[in-house]
């Protein structure tokens, strides 16, 4: 028989988290810090409105481009928190989760061989969906001396003829590091000047400790070229609903309606119903949330300081990434065996980049009980390594 | 930081200390002054269990009271509820606005001891105009806690 299969897929990596979630599978009184969802439930009054729409019978598809009503309320929402101004009609669109933003967005914008700088440690989707797309990944080795930000000296390093896209990801999903105003003013003149164009995935913008987040796109002249991707997952603790959004010029944006409309035709009614009572009402709960992620955060970096665990400080998230180099053992063998001895999971720093090698993913989207209950745990596992 | 502390008490009293201090970022002593300076100022009126007593052996039978009162001269709704209040099984006490004027929470052991009490004590008071007595027949949610089981975690145990 011919291989039915395409190259292209067959050659795409299996995520290592994948991998890690099939050894943690078979231990299944283990207890987590692996998770990358909230441990909140979806507030009730968000839910509410989403059994709401289904009791008035709103059960039918929405426009391609989402509900009129829930782009409107993310243009008052991207004004309010970060004082961009887009157009509902022409410069929004609703996604199923962050992550179609993140392909769609790769799939409008690139030609074969245009090349894709990817910031890692990172999320495990920027790679194969620019594969997916026929562009050429550029991984940038982003380091703990920098707090895992972006420095324009390695941003210039990595810039060739062919670089068209830089994916900015942060918050960052491993590490919790985060790029401020004033990171951002160092990279941004370079990214104008070789014009470059910017997706900024921007999914935990609402969970950062001491200050706000700012955008990429609030930068002057960045905002004409930069896509910010968000959604409803982290803030608002709505990972099931599956629900994102990306905004930025209309040429792109109508360009990935486009993609959207023959691939997914449009996000769930419901998801969208209830994101508009989110956008409007939502705002208490996601500050709760945060000042409950904040004590816990305080929290694991204390308990990492005493087990004396190397750790620089998140500011956004709800991950901790501490270095276990000094262990003289690999990240997915130091999380192996602290899963086999001392029933945690915790992600290898590896599954998201080359250079998350020797650190780990420690997650604090757990309630204080159960994270004192694991840290106790990695805290003897720990002390038997030293 | 004092609200900040409250907040965190409020849904733990029994939170440690210095778990605490590290969840606000402060030292242990700070805190320790100020939830001992709210103490003194009835801030902090006192750290009690909530018990889910139809989880236990103990009978117990709660009734809410609205009371209708004529406040007298010289004896306003305070002194009203002094008299109320004083009395060991009234658990809590509220001054209404609308249609009646007192909320009175009893605990008692038995219905007839319940019925007792507002027969003998309560309907006896001068002041008081009517009284109409309502049972407490199964207690869902209590100081802002659910009290049905504990939902599991239903996450998968890694995801990116």
């Amino acid at each position: 028989m011919r291989n039915f299969l395409s190259d292209k897929c067959t050659e795409l990596k299996p995520s290592g988290i994948r991998r890690f979630f099939d050894v943690v599978s078979e231990m299944p009184d283990a207890i987590s810090l692996g998770v990358g969802e909230p441990d909140f439930d979806t507030p009730w009054h968000i839910r509410e409105e989403g059994i709401y729409s289904l009791e008035r019978g709103r059960t039918f598809y929405t426009s391609n481009a989402g509900l009129k009503e829930l782009k409107t309320e993310i243009c008052h929402y991207l004004k309010r928190r970060q004082g961009l101004s887009y157009e509902p009609d022409t410069d929004v669109i609703i996604t199923v989760g962050g992550s179609e933003a993140i392909d769609i967005a790769m799939r409008a914008m690139l030609n074969p061989g245009d090349e894709v700088l990817i910031p890692q440690p990172s999320y495990v989707s920027y790679e194969p969906c620019c594969l997916l797309a026929d562009g050429v990944p550029v991984i940038i080795e982003l380091k703990e001396k920098d707090e895992f930000r972006l420095k324009p000296a390695q941003l210039l390093e990595a810039i060739t003829d062919k670089t068209k896209l830089l994916v900015l990801p942060f918050p960052n999903n491993p590490t919790g590091s985060v790029m401020t105003k004033e990171d951002l003013e160092t990279i941004a003149p370079i990214l104008i000047e070789k014009d470059i164009f910017v997706l900024s995935d921007e999914i935990y913008s609402e969970l950062t400790y001491g200050r706000q987040h700012v955008s990429i796109a609030a930068i002057p002249g960045m905002k004409e070229r930069s896509i910010v991707i968000n959604g409803f997952s982290k803030a608002y603790a709505m990972t099931g609903w599956r629900l994102g959004y990306a905004a930025g010029p209309g040429e792109i944006i109508s360009q990935m309606v486009k993609i959207h409309q023959y691939a997914i035709m449009c996000a769930p009614t419901t998801s969208q119903y209830a994101a508009v009572e989110a956008m409007r009402n939502g705002d208490r709960d996601v500050e709760n949330m945060r000042e409950a992620y904040n004590g816990r955060r305080r929290y694991l970096l204390h308990a990492m300081k005493e087990m004396g665990l190397e750790c620089f400080e998140p500011m956004g998230a709800f991950y901790i990434f501490p270095n276990i180099s000094r262990f003289g053992m690999s990240s997915e063998e130091f999380a192996t065996r602290l899963l086999t001895q001392e029933k945690v999971a915790v992600v290898p720093g590896s599954a998201f980049g080359d250079c998350g090698e020797g650190f780990i993913r420690i997650s604090y989207a757990y309630s204080l009980e159960d994270l004192k209950e694991a840290i106790g745990r990695v805290s003897r596992f720990v002390s038997r390594l030293t | 930081m004092r609200e900040k502390i409250l907040w965190m008490l409020e849904k733990n009293s029994r939170i440690d200390l210095k778990d605490l201090a590290i969840m606000l970022g402060v030292d242990e002593a700070t805190v320790a002054n100020e939830i001992a300076r709210m103490e003194k100022e009835n801030i902090i009126c006192g750290y009690h269990t909530m018990i889910n007593w139809e989880n236990t052996s103990e009978e117990k039978v709660i009734a809410l009271i609205e009371v209708r009162v004529t406040p007298q001269r010289g004896m306003g709704f305070d002194k009203l509820a002094e008299r109320i209040y004083q009395y060991e099984e009234v658990q809590t006490v509220y001054l209404m606005s609308g249609g009646y004027d007192f909320t009175v929470i009893l605990d008692g052991k038995t219905l007839r001891e319940v019925s007792q009490f507002v027969s003998d004590k309560l309907a006896t008071l001068d002041s008081v105009l009517s009284t109409s007595t309502h049972f407490v027949l199964k207690k869902y949610k209590e100081h802002g806690t659910i009290l049905a089981k504990k939902p599991k975690d239903e996450r998968m145990l890694v995801t990116p």
